[in-house]
């Protein structure tokens, strides 16, 4: 956005712009948001600013053009975080250590404020990130791999950069990414003993009484199925994809499950098992037959990519969606029986 | 100042105060937010440099993109450690009560 040419003689001589005024206002929210995630008196009040943090971080991405990245952080950052946040929290005792908070907030207000006015300084002042190549464009090694990324878009089988980078580019990042989840999922399901009772089942939904909650999730389940359906359709040319619908379709069913409309997703179903790993292993076979019958691994043949492209994602949607909502809401009873 | 460089102290800011909060605090439930926090504040970093160009770097979006997953994948397991040593703790102080 550039401004009328009139205005580029005042805009070089004060040193803030009004253009960034809406800038400098989710700066301002966002560390406070930060310092009460950090300091809240309450831990329930630290949780719940969390949650904000991770909308106006959503914010901000949109304010930095990365569109796929705020589907990615109002979903997954605030949304699903703070619900495992908070579904986790019942079961820990609450805090025991209220000590040295003055103390605290003092150090923490003196060591930030200095630090990042030192970093400002630093990068307005000095000459040295410049000539490093930090800020310049023409010397630095992440614009070019971008210029890369952007003349092979159009053989990729996609229109999206961003989901010609995760599926196809960088393809490796994202199976190991799916790795990652299936990791974490089995390391979840190791720490659910099994000579433990299930005490904590009355726990594992909230009061009945939140009849409002359980006519919303009604409402907003389908919702949220349709909305991740469309940002996976859409991904392969627009901001989506199918991190982006998974973590709308995990949100559907935790919504379901923690209001008690959806039994227990019990892993010793076979059809659990499998969509979960299906992801996965689906990439996986299609990363073998490239290596074995093709041009290498993950070099999908020119001809089919969109088309693996789009059935990769819509596996791994699934996988990605179960996966989520389980490290999510597991319970002994989704993950031991 | 441009935006690009406000966001980036404003990373390196959040990165700090959690950083800050990541050593000071005791609750492991803050002290697993002050992780996340971090997080939060790195990927600011990477998003503000790929916006130094006209259209935005398409790698450091997807990057971003893997690392919210791989966060909160991170942050479950952690949080299932943090109910599991939990109730170790009150099973050996149970213990020991009873001896």
């Amino acid at each position: 956005m550039r401004p009328p040419p009139g205005t580029v003689q005042a805009k070089e001589t004060s040193p803030v712009s009004l253009e960034l005024l809406p800038d400098l206002i989710l700066t301002l929210l966002l560390l406070i948001m930060a310092w009460g995630a950090l300091y809240a008196p309450q831990r329930a009040d630290a949780m719940t600013l969390f949650i904000a943090f991770g909308i106006v971080v959503a914010l901000i991405w949109a304010r930095l053009d990365a569109p796929d990245l705020a589907l990615a952080e109002a979903a997954i950052g605030a949304g699903l975080t703070g619900v495992l946040l908070m579904h986790a929290a019942r079961e820990l005792p609450g805090e025991l250590h209220q000590t040295n908070r003055t103390a605290t907030y003092w150090g923490a207000l003196a060591f930030a404020v200095v630090a990042s006015l030192m970093f400002l300084a630093h990068l307005l002042y000095d000459d040295s990130l410049m000539s490093a190549g930090l800020l310049d464009a023409e010397t630095d090694m992440t614009p070019r791999l971008r210029t890369l990324a952007d003349a092979a878009v159009p053989e990729s089988g996609v229109e999206h950069p961003v989901t010609a980078v995760l599926l196809n580019f960088r393809a490796w990042d994202t199976l190991l990414e799916l790795l990652v989840l299936l990791f974490a999922l089995s390391g979840l399901r190791q720490l659910f003993r099994d000579g433990q009772s299930s005490e904590n089942r009355a726990t594992s939904q909230w009061p009945e009484s939140l009849a409002l909650m359980s006519a919303w999730a009604r409402v907003l389940a389908p919702l949220l199925v349709v909305t991740g359906g469309y940002l996976l359709w859409r991904g392969s040319s627009e901001p989506g994809g199918a991190f982006q619908a998974g973590s709308l379709l995990a949100a559907a069913a935790v919504i379901l499950r923690l209001t008690g409309l959806l039994p227990p997703l019990r892993w010793s179903s076979v059809l659990l098992r499998l969509s979960v790993v299906a992801g996965a292993l689906f990439f996986l076979v299609v990363a073998a037959a490239t290596a074995i019958w093709g041009d290498g691994w993950l070099v999908y043949p020119v001809a089919y990519n969109g088309l693996l492209i789009i059935t990769i994602e819509a596996i791994a949607t699934l996988s990605i969606a179960i996966t989520l909502s389980l490290l999510v809401i597991g319970e002994r009873e989704d993950l031991r029986t | 100042m441009t935006a690009i460089e406000l966001y980036l102290t404003l990373g390196v800011a959040v990165f700090l105060l959690s950083l800050h909060g990541l050593m000071t605090l005791h609750d492991p439930i803050r002290r697993l937010i002050a992780v996340n926090l971090m997080g939060a504040g790195t990927f600011l970093v990477m998003v503000s440099l790929a916006k130094r160009t006209e259209v935005p770097d398409p790698v450091l979006h997807a990057l971003v993109v893997t690392g919210l997953v791989v966060a909160i994948s991170a942050t479950a397991f952690a949080l299932r450690l943090i109910i599991a040593a939990n109730k170790d703790d009150a099973t050996t102080s149970e213990d020991s009560a009873q001896r």
